[in-house]
């Protein structure tokens, strides 16, 4: 025989979980509409921060191993980082569409950054001390490109298709940021040998070794 | 010392006996030895590193291999020399590849490799800046001296394979092994013929494609070995 003050403890606490229950349900409800609003008002499109500039973009194509210049219209920032990122991104996104003339997939998402630094002098037996404000502002650069993984692990292997979107990535740099004079490659921030299997990504390229195809 | 002994003897001994007698006494003149040709064949990838992944899940290190035991025979069938980078399916570095190619002081070095992207045969030479040849060149810019005997070694390959009516596309790339290489050194990559609507017409995997692919090669190779032996050998 069950005592009459249990079975009442018993009754309460049934009754009390039923309603954390029901009111854990509604919590969750609550919460999934919430996102589901916040995920209706996210914009479709990027907003333009900048005004439509024309850009130079050098687009290789598989079937001749040609670097063609075309000339596209694009929202460019005036901070350099950004506008870099900006014309690669567009490059990376026709590499990516379909029937692309040079199909590499990741697209513009690829390029995670792109910082600028003075470029040295190529033979010098050691860097210089210091440059100067003057030679820092004026002066030719050395572009870092920062690639995800992803792109590099997704890139078709061979040595056409890799030096390709190398040489175009370093001739569009030149094209739209023309004191960029040399360009280096990282993956993930890190030091890569290759970019999939063939082109060296551990030594400095010269902007002026992709020169497009008249 | 001992030279001039030998020489005076001979004199005195001419001297003696006259000229017949020196003609007979002298050995024979050694012919001029014939000027050593040796290919370099390297055989992209292997092993752990197996490359681009080809149509029929046909590994790039499968293809190179099978390539470059080809061309052995055909090359050491036409009196040439040949030294292969591997012969099985090992995981070699590129500083090893060069310094195979490098120890065996070749007169043409080729880095053989395939590729599902692009069309016909892509030759690509290194994109160093040609450099004047030095004693003790940097490793991973040694093939700078070689850069000009390269890029003539590329031309010789591309006419032979125009000639063999095959497609090709010239370029100059920067391949860690190839950079290091101390010879005239050509990157031969084979991708699919692809027809005039842009669709696939004949597979990397055709029997009959890679043969003319490596007739075309052999032939380019007996012309650089007659060429280097105008030129007189090896030099940058």
């Amino acid at each position: 025989m069950i005592p009459r003050h249990q079975q009442l403890l018993f009754g309460i606490l049934l009754l009390t979980s039923l309603l954390m229950g029901v009111t854990l349900w509604h919590l969750r409800e609550r919460a999934h509409q919430r996102m589901i609003a916040g995920q209706d008002s996210a914009p479709t499109s990027a907003p333009e921060v900048a005004p439509a500039e024309e850009a130079t973009l050098l687009v290789a194509n598989d079937s001749d191993g040609s670097l063609l210049t075309q000339v596209r219209s694009l929202p460019l920032s005036a901070d350099p980082g950004a506008r870099a990122r900006a014309v690669l991104g567009k490059l990376l996104d026709l590499y990516a569409a379909p029937n692309a003339t040079h199909p590499v997939p990741g697209g513009g998402a690829s390029v995670l950054q792109v910082f600028f630094l003075p470029a040295p002098e190529i033979g010098a037996a050691k860097p210089h001390a210091s440059p100067s404000q003057e030679q820092q502002q004026t002066g030719p650069q050395l572009a870092v490109v920062n690639l995800t993984g992803s792109f590099a692990a997704n890139h078709p292997s061979g040595i056409e298709t890799e030096t390709l979107t190398v040489l175009s990535i370093c001739g569009t740099l030149h094209a739209n940021l023309p004191r960029v004079t040399q360009v280096r490659f990282l993956v993930d921030g890190q030091p890569r040998a290759t970019l999939a299997g063939h082109a060296d990504l551990t030594r400095t390229y010269l902007a002026a070794d992709a020169a497009p195809h008249p | 010392m001992r030279w001039s002994n030998w020489s005076l003897a001979i004199l005195v001994a001419g001297g003696v006996a006259g000229q017949p007698a020196l003609a007979q006494q002298a050995p024979p003149a050694p012919a001029a030895p014939p000027p050593r040709f040796v290919v370099v064949l390297d055989a992209a990838h292997g092993g752990n590193d197996t490359g681009g992944h080809l149509n029929d899940n046909q590994l790039e290190k499968t293809l190179t291999l099978a390539m470059s035991v080809r061309l052995r025979s055909l090359l050491a069938a036409r009196g040439i020399q040949v030294v292969t980078t591997r012969e099985s399916d090992v995981t070699l570095d590129p500083n090893k590849r060069a310094e195979i190619a490098n120890r065996s002081e070749a007169q043409a070095c080729i880095s053989l490799h395939a590729s599902e992207a692009g069309s016909g045969v892509h030759l690509y030479a290194s994109s160093l800046t040609p450099a004047q040849p030095v004693r003790f060149a940097p490793w991973k810019t040694a093939q700078s001296a070689w850069v000009t005997r390269s890029l003539a070694l590329e031309g010789v390959l591309n006419s032979a394979l125009l000639q063999a009516g095959m497609s090709v596309t010239l370029g100059r790339t920067s391949l860690p092994s190839l950079d290091s290489m101390a010879c005239p050194a050509v990157a031969v990559e084979i991708a699919p013929e692809l027809g005039s609507d842009k669709k696939v017409a004949t597979e990397l995997d055709d029997p009959d494609y890679q043969a003319r692919v490596a007739s075309a090669l052999v032939a380019a190779l007996l012309e650089w070995r007659t060429d280097a032996g105008r030129a007189e050998g090896h030099q940058p």
